[in-house]
């Protein structure tokens, strides 16, 4: 079982940190097939939110297949995104340590890099590339 | 569904002053809604128009699809938590829920009880010697096991601690997530409701400002910054909400359906706090405005 926060100034939406964070649990590994996620009522109850907050969150991440309600029961997680995407992680963040090699060398500070990063991130979201 | 409010053109003058004129309002069911304005906006006018305290002077107002306190049956659907959540004092905490079982018919005493226990409430303390936070989770428990369809709270948060107020919020959240209950609840502060709520009313000025989901406001508001220009024209679907410049910049928070396509706009989302405070601070200039033009006409 997986204990949600919020961060209020994070700026990005409690129904989006909730997702976020069954995703990140998921890719971490401390959320696998067959476990449960809190019920509603217990988000709710521990955080303080509105019900429909975490309604949305479990039916977006129903949504993309990871989760599944079952009636009466709870909600479960069934499938795992680590498996797959996890032996990918190691090749990747050694191109992106030599690449934050190059930026330094460049002379880019942490916020020039941090962004840089984001800015990239963005206009490839718009792009529907991300 | 039936409309949990349903206000169209609701007005309530006392003597020559409008409380709250012009409110049309469609509030869906199921929602937790926040009522946010500063004091003296008409928040408590409009609640006391829901509960059937108070008479329209204009409009009319339904409730669950009912006249506001129209019959015994249409009030034990309703329950309200008054400003300064009123209690009585000398009767102890089992006394209140005698009370609430007699005055009650849809009465659920082992709801009752389980959160008194929840709550660690001794029975036997009398109302006048609790805690602030105690004594408006003691009200909210009177008022969640009458098992109504609707809850209306007055500034239920305003007089709590920090701790008492994410307390009491908790528990309205785990009644509203139980059975469904739609709550609407009013507060001069929005960071209160800013998690709880999921459909807000901006009331400020006597009247209805701003009235929507919460995420549906969220993604039509946007700040554009760039270099100065008239606000004037812009695009004839974004509606300019409130313009600051400088002699070379402009700042402006619009509210559009679409996307702003124009590139030479900087676009930011806008969040609920600053959102409330823009419809805020042009219902004030209105008034301003108005009792500006009233005063050089008299």
């Amino acid at each position: 079982m997986i204990e949600f926060h919020l961060n209020a100034s994070s700026g990005v939406s409690p129904y989006q940190q909730l997702v976020q964070q069954v995703r990140r649990a998921l890719v971490l590994g401390l959320l696998t097939a067959g476990d449960q996620l809190p019920t509603v009522k217990d988000v709710v109850a521990q955080l303080a939110i509105n019900p429909n907050t975490v309604l949305k969150a479990y039916r977006e991440l129903e949504h993309s297949g990871l989760v599944a309600a079952r009636a009466g029961v709870g909600t479960f997680v069934t499938s795992t995104l680590s498996d797959a995407s996890r032996s990918a992680h190691g090749p990747l963040r050694q191109e992106l340590e030599s690449w934050f090699g190059k930026a330094r060398r460049a002379g880019l500070d942490d916020e020039s890099i941090e962004a840089l990063f984001q800015d990239t991130f963005r206009s490839l979201d718009t792009q529907g590339v991300a | 569904m039936t409309a949990v409010l349903d206000a169209s053109g609701l007005g309530k003058r006392y003597g020559h002053r409008w409380a709250l004129r012009d409110c049309t309002l469609q509030v869906p069911p199921g929602r937790v809604v926040g009522l946010v304005g500063p004091n003296g906006a008409g928040k408590t006018t409009l609640l006391h128009l829901a509960v059937g305290l108070l008479q329209p002077s204009a409009g009319q107002i339904g409730v669950l699809g009912g006249k506001p306190a129209e019959s015994p049956a249409h009030i034990g659907r309703v329950g309200f938590v008054a400003q300064e959540t009123p209690l009585y004092s000398t009767l102890s905490v089992a006394d209140h829920l005698r009370l609430g079982g007699w005055l009650n018919p849809r009465w659920d005493q082992h709801l009752a009880e389980r959160r008194i226990d929840q709550l660690g409430l001794d029975r036997t303390q009398r109302a006048g010697k609790l805690s602030g936070g105690q004594r408006a989770q003691l009200a909210l428990t009177l008022a969640i096991a009458k098992r109504p369809e609707l809850l209306v709270l007055d500034e239920p948060v305003a007089s709590l601690d920090p701790l008492a107020r994410h307390e009491f919020l908790q528990h309205l959240m785990e009644a509203a997530a139980d059975d469904g209950v739609s709550v609407v609840l009013s507060s001069h502060l929005v960071a209160d409701l800013e998690r709880v709520c999921d459909y807000l009313i901006v009331l400020a000025g006597s009247r209805v400002q701003v009235a929507g989901d919460v995420e549906e406001l969220l993604a039509s508001h946007h700040r554009l910054t760039g270099a100065r220009r008239d606000p004037d024209r812009l695009p004839s679907d974004q509606e300019v909400i409130e313009a600051s410049h400088t002699d070379r910049q402009s700042t402006l928070l619009v509210r559009s359906n679409g996307p702003i396509l124009d590139p030479a706009w900087t676009v930011e989302q806008v969040g609920l706090e600053d959102l409330v405070l823009a419809y805020m601070r042009r219902a004030g200039e209105a008034d301003r405005a108005r009792k500006t033009h009233l005063g050089s006409v008299g």
